[in-house]
């Protein structure tokens, strides 16, 4: 594997090694060294088109934390709002020795490019393009998933997952969608109509108008963040109905299983998409999946960089 | 007394002839012609009259680093075309006389082909008040072709104006349909593989809406309407609709709307990316049926050279568009007339007569008879051509055939009696 583009990338013996590899991380890092020399040497660009300061902050860690040098490139306060074209920065981090772009971009569609076009050589890690996928939040999520559900499983058979919200501007939905059916679960997509693209019969998974009808079936209730900007474009009239009909409250809650888990991508608009008291119970994931994620990131890191030779081993060995 | 004899040709018909042409006028036909000047064998070419584009971007004044009259001519005159038509939306917009005139200049100046400039509908391409439409009508330039093209007039009243004034003198005004509010930030066709690639959706209607409108409004005022690159099925249905009940619409197809569909986009490849998007499967066979039996009257370019650095980036930065002039014979072959779906006669129709004659253009699309003027496309009809974008003549390389292997080739060109293209290679004597 050179890249990570899309999750389609990935098969599913690929996906559980890598799942695999980020909980022998996990246990390797646990001690109170944190620290692994593995990508010594190594350097990892950071190319952040969008505002998106938690995925930086998790790839840099991951980066770090595997002993990679890392550059943070990010759009405010750089040539890019000079102008500059992707292409040319690419080749300027790319000059200045880059062995990993990690890019998040507004653009879908640009991590592919950037990795086919010919432009640059690194090895290419998609940490968001545009309204397209968002890979390694679908991988820490399944990693999250099968932690709770069934750590050693080579599979998701009879885990039921409902994702709930703006499915059609979500990258995170995109990803999860195609990633959790690939591993066996059985996902269902929850949203108003006008939040679901055309075309979603295409998708091959069921899909309903209606929070609560199946509320009580779901293992996994994937809340979606509601870009505030939707309510002026008429997708919805306003938060409170909106809340009110695909918003996770307390009474939502209470009907889920007694071991179901709630997950959010973050950041989270509490009282919109997510009720406090949801947000904070017990069934709620969301802090895990932030450490998760930077073990999932560490994994893609050394799968895509490191070589054959190189072993996984414990901290200042 | 210049003279060509052109040995051998074989015309839309079938029949093989000789041509004989002097000054800028066909003056003989026959068999067995004896040649007194310069000869052409044109044995196994299709002798047509030459082709008359009605949707060109020249993109001069304002973007010569992509495009002149003078490239674009070129382009065409290997493209088989003898007339092509300049779109407005240049900087300055072709909105007055002054600009359409120098336009028209221009393209008497490179001499390869005839360069009808069309005029803006609306100042500025703003889409508000009305250019100087009568103005521009009277100029030199004798602009009959109104157009905001990359902009739709999507104001219903200054459309109906826009129809109501041109009738004056015969004008036509050719509408690019686009519901301007159902395609905010829209990038490819709205459907399963938008929604898998997460580009924001193009959809159908938002064309169809506007074609629909545009023709009651038309037959309302009794007025000439052109509907620019029609893309979708239900485009189709509602002009073959407006057609049965004797409307005065006429609608074109470009040559990408007939061999590409939005498959190409999931490369993210902005060489695929153009305004109209590329449609699915189930548009393209329409649009060929449909050009097939007359529904849709010509194809046309849309030429829309882009510099490179407009296309070497990401999908959401890059220009809409593609080069055409040079390609489309081959398209049209490839799609048309390979696959038996019309002749040669037809496609001498689609694309030389009726364009001509939609355009008012006189010297242009007239039949290969003697009388005509001598504007004719040589054709090797079952040549199996790699297309390159490095030999375009074209300023600009953003084709989306590059790679492909397509049927048919345009081999000489006559413009007015005049070799402006010899065994693909270009005879250039222009002024100015």
């Amino acid at each position: 594997m050179r890249h990570l583009l899309s999750v389609d990338d990935l098969s599913v013996d690929q996906t559980f090694e890598l799942l695999d590899v980020a909980a022998h991380l996990e246990t390797l890092t646990a001690g109170t060294v944190k620290k692994l020399p593995t990508l010594r040497g190594r350097t990892v660009v950071n190319l952040f088109f969008e505002d998106s300061t938690r995925t930086r902050l998790s790839f840099e860690a991951a980066a770090k934390r595997l002993s990679a040098d890392v550059t943070n490139f990010t759009a405010k306060g750089s040539s890019i709002s000079k102008g500059e074209s992707l292409k040319d920065t690419a080749q300027t981090l790319q000059a200045m020795g880059a062995d990993a772009i990690v890019i998040r971009h507004p653009a879908s569609g640009s991590a592919k490019r950037l990795a086919e076009s010919g432009w640059v050589s690194a090895s290419i890690i998609n940490a968001g393009d545009g309204t397209h996928e968002h890979p390694t939040q679908a991988l820490l999520d399944a990693f999250t998933i099968r932690k709770r559900f069934n750590p050693t499983g080579r599979d998701f058979n009879g885990l039921n997952i409902a994702i709930v919200g703006d499915i059609l501007h979500s990258r995170v939905a995109r990803s999860n969608v195609k990633l959790l059916k690939k591993l066996g679960a059985h996902v269902t997509l929850i949203a108003p109509p006008t939040l679901f693209p055309v075309g979603i019969d295409s998708w091959r998974v069921p899909f309903s108008y209606d929070f609560d009808s199946e509320l009580d079936q779901f293992d996994v209730v994937m809340m979606l963040r509601v870009q505030l900007e939707r309510m002026n474009e008429s997708f919805f009239p306003n938060g409170r109905e909106y809340s009110r009909s695909y918003g996770l409250d307390e009474a939502r809650l209470s009907r889920l299983k007694a071991d179901a888990i709630v997950m959010h991508p973050g950041p989270m608009n509490r009282g919109l998409e997510i009720s406090a008291g949801s947000a904070d119970s017990k069934k709620s994931v969301v802090i895990e999946q932030v450490s998760n994620g930077v073990l999932v990131r560490m994994a893609v890191l050394y799968q895509l960089l490191g070589g054959p030779d190189m072993q996984l081993s414990g901290g200042g060995s | 007394m210049s003279e060509i004899l052109l040995k051998a040709a074989t015309l839309a018909g079938g029949s093989v002839v000789d041509i004989r042409i002097v000054e800028n006028l066909i003056s003989e036909i026959g068999t067995d012609l004896y040649s007194t000047g310069d000869l052409i064998d044109c044995s196994a070419l299709r002798a047509l009259p030459g082709f008359v584009d009605l949707h060109t971007h020249l993109r001069e004044p304002g973007k010569e680093n992509t495009e002149t009259v003078l490239t674009g001519s070129r382009a065409a005159v290997r493209g088989g075309y003898t007339a092509i038509s300049a779109m407005a939306n240049t900087n300055p917009v072709a909105d007055s006389a002054g600009v359409v005139e120098q336009v028209w200049r221009l393209g008497k100046d490179a001499a390869l082909c005839d360069v009808y400039p069309i005029g803006a509908v609306s100042e500025g391409l703003a889409g508000e008040r009305l250019a100087e439409i009568g103005a521009m009508a009277d100029s030199a330039a004798r602009v009959r072709i109104f157009s905001d093209d990359g902009k739709c007039v999507s104001d219903p009243l200054l459309m109906r104006r826009a129809l109501e004034y041109v009738k004056s003198f015969g004008g036509v005004i050719a509408q690019h349909a686009q519901e301007p509010r159902l395609t905010i930030g829209s990038q490819m066709n709205e459907g399963a593989v938008a929604s898998e690639l997460g580009l924001a959706g193009w959809p159908a209607v938002a064309e169809e809406s506007i074609i629909m409108r545009d023709i009651l409004l038309a037959d309302m005022v009794k007025s000439r309407l052109h509907i620019c690159h029609v893309s979708t099925k239900g485009s189709v249905e509602i002009i073959r609709w407006a057609k049965a009940r004797g409307s005065l619409v006429t609608a074109e197809v470009t040559p990408h709307h007939l061999l590409l569909t939005e498959e190409m986009v999931r490369s993210y490849d902005p060489i695929f990316k153009v305004n109209p998007p590329l449609r699915g499967v189930k548009d393209v066979e329409a649009l060929r049926a449909a050009l097939a039996d007359g529904t849709i009257d010509i194809v046309a370019t849309d030429h829309a050279p882009h510099a490179n650095e407009d296309k070497d980036c990401e999908w959401g930065s890059a220009a809409f568009g593609m080069v055409g002039l040079e390609s489309a014979l081959s398209v049209v072959v490839s799609t048309m007339i390979s696959s038996g779906l019309m002749g040669w006669d037809r496609l001498a129709e689609v694309m030389s007569t009726a364009p001509a004659r939609i355009g008012g253009y006189i010297e242009q699309g007239q039949a290969i008879a003697v009388g005509s003027s001598a504007n004719i496309a040589l054709v090797d009809g079952s040549a199996e051509k790699q297309i390159h974008r490095d030999e375009l003549f074209s300023k600009s390389k953003n084709t989306p055939f590059h790679g492909m292997v397509l049927t048919g080739e345009v081999v000489h060109t006559i413009f007015r009696g005049r070799i402006v293209l010899r065994d693909k290679k270009l005879f250039e004597v222009h002024r100015g």
